[in-house]
């Protein structure tokens, strides 16, 4: 009998132990979000509503909401235009992603990690030294540029650089292998012969895909969309290098608060409305995706 | 629409048909009439050709040379979707995204037929299973996955229809409970099958012809007693059910039997059973109608003395034994327990004989191990 007891009280350790385990294992995540998540944002918030005191970057809290207000009567447009830059360039990217993401998965063969890798390849370089290459590719003596000539899309005395086009360009180049790899991924999941019975059951290949390959795919297209189109809309790099001054997105508006005008309750307040409209926008497109079983 | 996939009917005709992948002939000039109505095995181990063979019937793969008619009609160059054709796949290959009604929809919708509901009802009720309809494919087991798999293609009342291994994932009860629903699915709507199998039991309990492949060609055709009673060579003999071979040379011909010495031992061979060329030959014996009896005990027929029971496995029905002859060939007898007489024990000296007409005669150059090998339960 006691023996039995030892079992079972052995047994409820053991079980107790393993109900500690997920908790354990979460620990340096939490600590890590704690500190380099919580702690800013509570921060940020409590820089939003402060007041300029007596020195240079010196602010006091004075609960002045207002300043949410004023931040964005100032800077509506950059704001507008970050969403619409942002937008136009997951667009393009999901239009020039899937395709090669499609090819990648189903007719590559044995080039398939190669061609993944090469996807991945513009990682190996800094992300600003790549726009700035972008400057020169797009430039008057660029190949860019002169393959846009070329093609008729611009006329050879146009300026490409320093433009709309190029801000969303730019973001749509730097930000395409984040929508490549998700749908790569779920593309590559599909069962080749469900499209194999959806071409025995009478669809043709456009049908096909419409009907079986692009749903099964939406998984991919939606964490596609919401990894180019969150940082696309936060990004100033671009638009800094690529832009002109009616290009400026919200970004480049906190940059400037922050840095050169060293207003931190404004760039604190913009950078919180920032991430509330863009939590509130990709709540809504989930919504209407209807993807519940997502990534 | 006034395609070859609605329009099309007929007996399934390939002429020459052959694939190959590179060097690799998957495929080799085959000819092949399946009679419309009929339920048509193609048998053969891994990479013999048969799952190309299928595909390019289904027009998923393109003959390299030859051509594929449904009665009168050329389909092949004919696109997938358009051919008198549906598959059952070998994973099913049910559309995750969509509910069981939709899956089995799918083929109507896209010919814009008018009655939807009422045709996948019916089916779904044929299968026996209308009450799923609603749920997503990954919510149904594998036996019911196969049976909509089944309703999804003959829904659209194909020519033809293709089973790409359908019973291969299922466990072997299942799998013997399937092989009479589709037998019996097949007899109610009188369709075409096309079945495509490694598993020689299979094709054998459902088929009325079976083709049995190897290396890209067809090695025989017949019904499964036929193939069983009389294989014309020995990877028949070996890959259906199993035979013993013995090496032999003819010494005379006589009208209706031939006379071939074994080791020594007079055996009579039926001629009309023996394919030998020459006076070269195999000589074999199914193990279930060879008898085996203490040494010394009379018997009659086709008589090899001298052998020892070298191993002894008791299955309830019957017994299976080892014979080790006195050439040093190892023979399987399999014995009914139908006498009440114990078994015979391993060392035992013992007597096979049969009657004369169990005996098919093969052509002694070939090789007597062929088809042995091949592994019934390996997947593809």
């Amino acid at each position: 009998m006691a023996f039995l007891q030892a079992v079972a009280k052995k047994g409820e350790t053991s079980t107790k132990r393993r109900s500690l385990l997920p908790y354990l294992l979460l620990l340096p995540g939490m600590v890590w979000l704690i500190f380099f998540f919580l702690l800013p944002i509570l921060t940020l918030v409590s820089t939003s509503t402060k007041t300029p005191g007596l020195g240079i970057g010196e602010f006091d809290q004075t609960y002045r909401f207002a300043n949410f207000w004023d931040a964005l009567v100032n800077s509506h447009t950059q704001f507008l235009r970050s969403f619409v830059y942002a937008g136009i360039a997951t667009f393009a990217a999901l239009l020039i992603a899937y395709p090669l993401a499609y090819a990648i998965a189903f007719k590559s063969g044995r080039w398939k990690n190669v061609l993944l890798v090469l996807v991945v390849a513009p990682f190996f370089t800094s992300f600003i030294l790549r726009t700035i290459a972008w400057k020169q590719i797009l430039g008057g003596q660029g190949i860019g540029f002169k393959a846009l000539v070329w093609l008729h899309i611009v006329g050879a005395d146009s300026h490409v650089t320093a433009s709309t086009f190029a801000v969303i360009a730019g973001l749509t180049y730097n930000f395409l292998p984040f929508m490549t790899l998700p749908l790569y991924s779920s593309l590559e999941r599909i069962d080749p012969r469900t499209m194999e019975a959806s071409g025995d059951l009478y669809a043709n290949a456009l049908t096909t895909f419409r009907k079986v390959t692009l749903p099964l795919s939406m998984p991919g297209v939606v964490a596609g969309t919401l990894l180019t189109f969150i940082p696309a809309a936060g990004d100033y790099v671009n638009a800094e290098i690529l832009g002109n001054p009616n290009t400026k997105m919200i970004g480049n508006v906190i940059n400037s608060r922050y840095l050169q005008i060293v207003d931190y309750p404004t760039a604190a307040a913009l950078s919180f409305t920032l991430m509330v409209a863009i939590l509130i926008v990709v709540t809504l497109y989930i919504r209407k995706a209807g993807t519940e079983d997502l990534v | 629409m006034g395609d070859a996939s609605t329009s099309a009917k007929g007996d399934l005709k390939l002429s020459n048909l052959t694939k190959s992948f590179g060097d690799f002939i998957a495929v080799d000039n085959l000819d092949l009439v399946i009679p419309e109505g009929s339920f048509f095995a193609l048998l053969g181990p891994s990479g013999c050709g048969k799952t190309t063979t299928l595909r390019m019937i289904a027009g998923l793969e393109e003959p390299t040379a030859g051509s594929i008619h449904v009665g009168a009609t050329d389909i092949t160059y004919e696109r997938p979707y358009k051919r008198p054709v549906n598959t059952v796949f070998q994973n099913y290959a049910l559309f995750p995204h969509l509910s069981i009604f939709e899956n089995v929809a799918f083929g109507l919708r896209r010919r814009g037929i008018k009655d939807v509901k009422e045709q996948v009802d019916k089916v779904l009720d044929l299968v026996e299973l209308p009450h799923l309809a609603e749920r997503k494919p990954n919510q149904l087991s594998g036996g019911q996955q196969q049976r909509i798999a089944v309703a999804r293609a003959i829904v659209n009342r194909p020519a033809l229809l293709l089973l790409d291994e359908p019973l291969g994932a299922l466990d072997l009860k299942l799998r013997r409970q399937m092989q009479i629903e589709l037998k019996w699915i097949q007899t109610e709507i009188g369709l075409t099958f096309v079945h495509v199998t490694h598993d020689q039991e299979e094709a054998m309990t459902m088929a009325d012809t079976i083709a049995v492949m190897n290396e890209g060609r067809i090695e025989q055709m017949g019904s499964p007693a036929d193939l069983y009673d009389n294989p014309k060579t020995t990877f028949v003999a070996n890959f259906l059910g199993q035979s013993n071979l013995i090496k032999g040379s003819i010494e005379s011909n006589g009208a209706d039997s031939l006379v071939v010495n074994l080791f020594g031992q007079k055996i009579g061979v039926p001629r009309a059973r023996s394919s030998a060329k020459d006076s070269s030959i195999l000589v074999g014996i199914r193990p279930e109608k060879l008898r085996i009896l203490p040494e010394g005990e009379a018997t009659h027929g086709n008589i090899l003395p001298g052998g020892v029971i070298s191993d002894v496995s008791y299955i309830g029905v019957s017994t299976q034994y080892q014979v080790e002859m006195p050439w040093g060939q190892e023979l399987m007898v399999f014995e009914q327990n139908d006498d009440g007489i114990a078994p015979l024990d391993k060392g035992d000296r013992v007597t096979l004989s049969w009657e004369p007409i169990f005996t098919f005669g093969l052509d002694g150059r070939e090789d007597a191990t062929a088809g042995s090998e091949v592994h019934v339960d390996e997947e593809e």
